[in-house]
């Protein structure tokens, strides 16, 4: 592509952009920053974590379990995974934590390896501990065995 | 060589064993009591400034390595401002066992003169065996710098997460754990763990 088209592509992005701009009203334009670009906003206070250990169900198909408890500091990166000293296969006697899913063992061949794979390492990545906050958006899952249950007519 | 020592030790011997000519007994008496109390003085005050964390903190090793970790855990900062300093946790509080910790802390001044650890690399490269001496020193002595704080005999299961009270009332009032067993890297990163029972 030579540079002439590269220009005349980028002014025609850059036009498209403006015009979209223009034609949405900015009070319709919804952000995350809730003040002026140039003000410094004082952030709302931090929530605690839920520590209660009570598992929660999923709240929507294929959801990771949520975490239940506090995970200040737990260091996870190449030296050490701090979730593992409960939750890793040989721990959970003592710990009486969840044992980490046996996926979590398997490669993307589903070969079993002896260690955590590394896919599957970095816990926060798909586990998160949960606040005790205001729903921002009522959740209308229903779970598949619930689903099956209002259909089912009830047998004797 | 062996006899001479010997000639040697015999003068000392009857120079100290002769009465005072110049100086009289009350002299004598009253000067060592005051030298003694400049001394002994003098030796705790050095030994207090060695126990502050601006002394620890003033080798750049601990300032940039270790001091820097220690400032996002709870033992630095938390919401009643009680914080823990190097010494409270590295340093025996009982007379006898700081006096033999600070001996072995010559070997620490030997590092820092021939800077064993003066750089980051090499810091996280002796990381483990550093780790591995304080962990065996807590196991050994049964964490008595947790203790210190963290009595157990005040500990109310109550006001603890269940996971908490749960292991705190078996395994730890069993006296079968000790406090280092769980808690290794509270208050520093924690090393290659490959091996380390627990992890």
């Amino acid at each position: 592509m030579n540079a002439r088209k590269l220009i005349s592509m980028v002014a025609l992005l850059g036009l498209s952009f403006s015009i979209m701009a223009a034609s949405v009203p900015e009070d319709k334009i919804d952000t995350l920053r809730l003040a002026p670009l140039n003000v410094e906003p004082t952030p709302p206070a931090m929530q605690q974590v839920i520590n209660s250990d009570v598992k929660q169900v999923r709240n929507y198909p294929m959801q990771p379990p949520v975490i239940p408890h506090k995970i200040d500091g737990y260091q996870i990166d190449l030296k050490v995974n701090k979730c593992m000293q409960c939750h890793a296969r040989t721990s959970t006697g003592h710990s009486q934590a969840p044992m980490v899913s046996v996926t979590h063992y398997m490669d993307r061949d589903n070969n079993f390896l002896a260690d955590l794979s590394p896919r599957r390492y970095f816990c926060t990545q798909c586990h998160a501990p949960q606040l005790d906050a205001k729903l921002l958006v009522e959740n209308d899952f229903v779970d598949i065995d619930h689903l099956i249950k209002a259909t089912k007519p009830a047998k004797h | 060589m062996l006899a001479k020592l010997f000639e040697k030790l015999k003068l000392v011997w009857t120079v100290v064993n002769r009465p005072s000519v110049h100086y009289s007994l009350g002299f004598l008496t009253l000067g060592g009591f005051v030298a003694g109390v400049i001394f002994w003085g003098g030796f705790n005050t050095a030994l207090e400034v060695t126990n502050q964390e601006k002394f620890c903190i003033g080798c750049h090793e601990m300032e940039n390595n270790v001091y820097q970790e220690l400032q996002s855990t709870i033992h630095f900062t938390n919401r009643s401002g009680v914080r823990a300093t190097c010494p409270d946790c590295h340093v025996p509080h009982n007379w006898t066992d700081k006096i033999a910790r600070k001996m072995q802390a010559s070997k620490e001044v030997w590092g820092k003169v021939f800077g064993t650890i003066n750089t980051r690399e090499k810091f996280e490269a002796k990381r483990r065996e550093l780790a591995e001496h304080e962990w065996e020193r807590l196991k050994a002595n049964d964490s008595l710098e947790c203790r210190n704080c963290h009595n157990f005999d005040y500990m109310d299961f109550t006001r603890q997460s269940k996971r908490a009270s749960q292991m705190h009332s078996t395994s730890l009032a069993s006296g079968e754990k000790t406090c280092i067993d769980c808690h290794k890297g509270i208050a520093h990163q924690l090393p290659d763990m490959a091996g380390v029972e627990g992890f």
